[in-house]
């Protein structure tokens, strides 16, 4: 039997893929690098005071900023939350604890279904279902179709998170005369709950940075949107807007949004991450 | 021959027990009023039929304990006594089951598994403090009044033979006890709601020598006050500590009789092959 | 013997003695009230999602009346003569999502197998991590990064000497201003990229070990035993990651049209501008006058929806797939 076996042009192409692949994957996270440096290049130097605490200016004029879209995106991600979260979290309870037969089958396929919605076909559903028979855009129809857009993922890692719980503490609770309700509302909910916490953070973070479903609900506003029922401003539509306009001082304004806008949504994602990453076996999809 | 050497084993062991616990007490079954009444019993998963007509009597207050090998049905049928196969979407039952005079079929579940308690085989605390863990039972029955939940907390873990081990950290994570302990930590939780009954599930098979036997003195002490039915594969663990041994091989009970009885001179052929180690 | 069991001791009095629980504490044990209200919350799901399905193809049926299926051949796209035909659009949301694809899979695959099987353990967790953050990165941002710096890399640097060799096709004639179907193609494949890896990673670290272990043993080299053993098992999982990713890029929209220069036409030439589906929603859906304009381009929507409910829906039956697969073996 020959000594060298594998022969060598089998070790060859050994390196050789290896080194491919692996360039390959350096060449995704270098492209992750380089939209980090850009932006906090690009986008730190442009940020200021003002871009927290003023409202936009005319074109051409110095001093503006963005303190309207910032408080517009929280409102409408308060709104989403408020629809999202309940109805995607108690969805998944279903799913996890009580549902067997067609009709689960039918919500998983409808969930991801849902979830595959172009961004864009959601905010024309909103469109057609609220603004149209208000009459007007609004920060409430802007945040219902981001609360839509929520709903699958919160539905999908609850249910993901509550069927992890060993089914001995299901059992556990049973055995000692607790209720099928008690026993998943005092045992199996807080046991998952900081899975569930961080599949609410990433979807948060996801859904913050959307910006065609706010396009025709939400719109935009060039000053503030007190209450409801107007048309407000927010972050990832203003960073559009400013985006492709003509306008030197909005580039630069739509930088700085960018970047705080981008730090938003990896802070928390690495938070959310890292909170998780002890409790997970290697994920399946 | 061999099958008389091991028998004479088993008298060696029934010393031990002596030597342990004490001399077994004389058969009183006809004393009490027995806590359970199994007629014709059968249960299928499905089309599958795992238990076939079984009919017998559990002894109240008194440690019964139920072994076989792997497979037949003694941890199935454990379950039928507190309607825990209830999860299960395919599981039936026929025949009947009393608990004392009523079927157990006629009790909400929530009120008899607060009289059935059970102990399961890997030993899971819930993620909550040791205090939790025992008061869960009182709080979500609404058993015990707030001021009175730590007596009752200290008791059962006293019952449990666990308070001098965990009364400084009653506040920690259950998970910070050991195994033997955490499985103890589980019997005083399912005491605290009072059962008549304590159904253990195969208690000690996940836990070290050392651990078992305080399991073990545990149960000795607790079986005049709560009516015991065990679950073991580990044959001289049913030797040391039941008064009544009941033999199940595929689903159905082969012999069931005072435990020196089953273990000195067993009536059925099947009985005496399985303990003195022809199969199994 | 008798005696010694006279009075039972006061443990042994039955306490409790009833069997059902009254209405009131039935509910205050909550199995109907949770059954009910998370059951509500799971049918809701479906009642929006019918809501979706209904809204759009009511909404939708002037246009559909008036063009039936020619909408989806005729490439005239003339709001003032309120005639309407989607050909330009579908064929931009084609050409840019397959182009994606193109420049994508290939970089995709070679790094989730780099990071599956043959990168170590540790780079490969912290690698994956960061590829995973690429993933949460908003449209909008890859937008504003496509429009101030992918247009000048491409225009100073790639095209110039891709026309100078591979000019001479059809598809690479004529000037390039920054906005075409090449660029958003471009921005497309980054943005697809991590999806790519992340879900084909997690479907390779899924096969059995034992299928390497088997190829292990005859002493084939790392990539053999990648190459011949584990991604043909995978394959099936692998190129459902690929179909949802084609879903996700046939649904892009900011980043898309903010590159692709938003012209209804239809060009040979990738380096001319083009529109797409999304993105000609996005430009003209608040500007649209006309019950017939809006119909229109809501009959775009509900296009773009059912292309990317067939296309998800073949993505998951091949991962599903996958699943049983493992189950079975």
């Amino acid at each position: 039997m020959s000594r060298s076996y594998p022969p060598t042009y089998k070790k060859v192409i050994n390196i050789s893929m290896l080194t491919l692949t692996g360039l390959a994957a350096l060449l995704v996270v270098s492209v992750l690098l380089f939209i980090l440096g850009y932006l906090v290049w690009n986008g730190a130097r442009s940020l200021n005071l003002n871009f927290f605490t003023k409202l936009p200016v005319p074109a051409g004029q110095e001093g503006g900023g963005m303190a309207n879209a910032i408080v517009g995106s929280g409102k409408l991600l308060l709104l989403a939350s408020a629809i999202g979260i309940p109805i995607g979290v108690l969805g998944g309870i279903y799913l996890a604890e009580f549902g067997k037969g067609p009709f689960s089958f039918a919500v998983r396929y409808t969930t991801d279904l849902l979830n595959g919605v172009p961004s864009i076909v959601i905010g024309i559903f909103v469109y057609s279902l609220i603004v149209l028979p208000q009459h007007h855009f609004s920060t409430f129809a802007g945040g219902v179709a981001l609360g839509i857009m929520m709903i699958p993922i919160a539905l999908r890692s609850t249910d993901e998170f509550l069927r992890a719980v060993p089914n001995t503490l299901r059992e556990g609770g049973l055995a000692l005369g607790a209720s099928k309700a008690q026993t998943v509302l005092t045992i199996i909910i807080p046991a998952a709950m900081q899975g569930i916490v961080t599949g609410i953070m990433l979807n948060l973070a996801r859904v913050a940075g959307e910006t065609a479903p706010l396009l025709f609900t939400a719109l935009g506003n060039q000053f503030w949107s007190p209450g409801w029922n107007g048309p407000s401003a927010s972050l990832p539509v203003v960073i559009f807007n400013y985006a492709i306009s003509p306008y030197e001082d909005w580039h630069r304004q739509a930088w700085a949004a960018g970047f705080v806008l981008l730090m938003g949504i990896f802070l928390t994602n690495i938070v959310a991450r890292l909170l998780v990453s002890g409790r997970r076996s290697p994920a399946r999809s | 021959m061999a099958a008389t050497t091991t028998l004479f084993d088993m008298k060696k062991l029934q010393g031990a027990r002596s030597a342990r616990f004490g001399d077994p007490e004389p058969e009183d079954r006809v004393s009490l009023p027995p806590q359970f009444t199994v007629r014709d019993m059968s249960f299928f998963y499905g089309d599958f039929q795992a238990l076939h007509d079984l009919n017998l009597t559990l002894p109240t207050k008194r440690v019964t304990g139920l072994i076989g090998p792997s497979g037949c049905g003694k941890s199935t049928f454990l379950r039928t006594l507190n309607r825990m196969y209830e999860v299960v979407p395919k599981a039936r039952v026929t025949g009947s089951i009393l608990l004392g005079e009523t079927d157990v079929s006629e009790f909400s579940p929530t009120l008899l598994r607060r009289r059935v308690g059970m102990v399961f085989q890997k030993p899971s605390p819930f993620p909550k403090t040791i205090f939790d863990n025992i008061a869960y039972g009182l709080r979500v029955n609404n058993l015990s009044k707030k001021s009175e939940l730590k007596d009752k907390v200290s008791e059962c873990l006293q019952r449990a033979a666990l308070w001098d081990e965990v009364k400084d950290k009653l506040h920690e994570s259950a998970f910070s006890l050991s195994g033997g302990q955490q499985q103890r930590l589980c019997i005083a939780r399912a005491l605290a709601v009072d059962p008549d009954v304590l159904l253990l599930d195969e208690p000690c098979s996940a836990l070290d020598p050392i651990a078992t036997a305080k399991i073990e003195d545990l149960i000795f002490d607790l079986r005049r006050s709560c009516t015991i039915i065990i679950v073991t594969h580990n044959m001289l663990q049913a030797a040391r500590i039941s008064d009544y041994v009941g033999f199940f091989l595929q689903g159905k009970l082969i012999e069931f009789d005072a435990a020196r009885k089953m273990f000195q001179n067993p009536s059925n052929g099947l009985t005496e092959d399985y303990i003195t180690g022809r199969f199994g | 013997m008798a005696s010694t069991a006279t009075t039972p001791p006061p443990s042994l009095v039955v306490k409790d003695a009833r069997e059902k629980l009254s209405l009131f504490e039935r509910l205050k044990k909550g199995d109907e009230a949770t059954f009910l209200v998370t059951f509500a919350s799971a049918l809701s799901i479906i009642v929006v999602t019918c809501l979706l399905v209904q809204h759009l193809w009511i909404d939708s049926v002037l246009s559909r009346h008036a063009f039936g299926w020619k909408f989806l051949h005729t490439s005239t796209w003339d709001p003032v003569a309120d005639q309407y035909g989607a050909l330009p659009f579908i064929y931009g949301t084609v050409v840019t999502s397959f182009l994606a694809l193109l420049l994508a899979v290939p970089v995709g695959i070679g790094a989730a197998i780099f990071l599956a099987e043959l990168a170590p353990r540790r780079l490969s967790n912290v690698l994956t991590f960061m590829i995973e953050l690429l993933a949460a990165v908003p449209s909008v941002i890859y937008g504003l990064l496509g429009i101030f710096v992918l247009l000048p890399i491409l225009r100073d640097y790639v095209v110039p000497p891709l026309q100078k060799t591979l000019g001479f096709l059809p598809i690479f004639k004529g000037a390039f201003y920054g906005v075409s179907y090449f660029s958003a193609a471009c921005v497309l494949a980054i943005m697809i990229v991590p999806f790519i890896v992340s879900i084909s990673r997690e479907v390779l670290l899924a096969v059995p070990q034992a299928q390497r272990e088997a190829m292990m043993a005859l002493g084939a080299t790392k990539w053999d035993v990648t190459w011949k053993s584990v991604v043909p098992y995978a394959q099936r999982g692998m190129i459902g990651s690929v179909f949802l990713a084609l879903a996700r890029a046939l649904g892009e929209t900011m980043a898309v049209t903010m590159v692709i220069g938003n012209v209804p036409a239809i060009h040979a030439s990738l380096l001319s501008p083009g529109y797409t589906i999304a993105a000609v929603i996005a430009n003209e859906f608040t500007e649209a006058t006309g019950d017939l304009y809006i119909s229109a381009l809501i009959e775009l929507a509900l296009v773009l929806f059912a292309v990317t409910m067939i296309i998800n829906a073949i993505a998951r039956l091949l991962l599903l797939g996958m699943k049983s697969q493992e189950t079975t073996h």
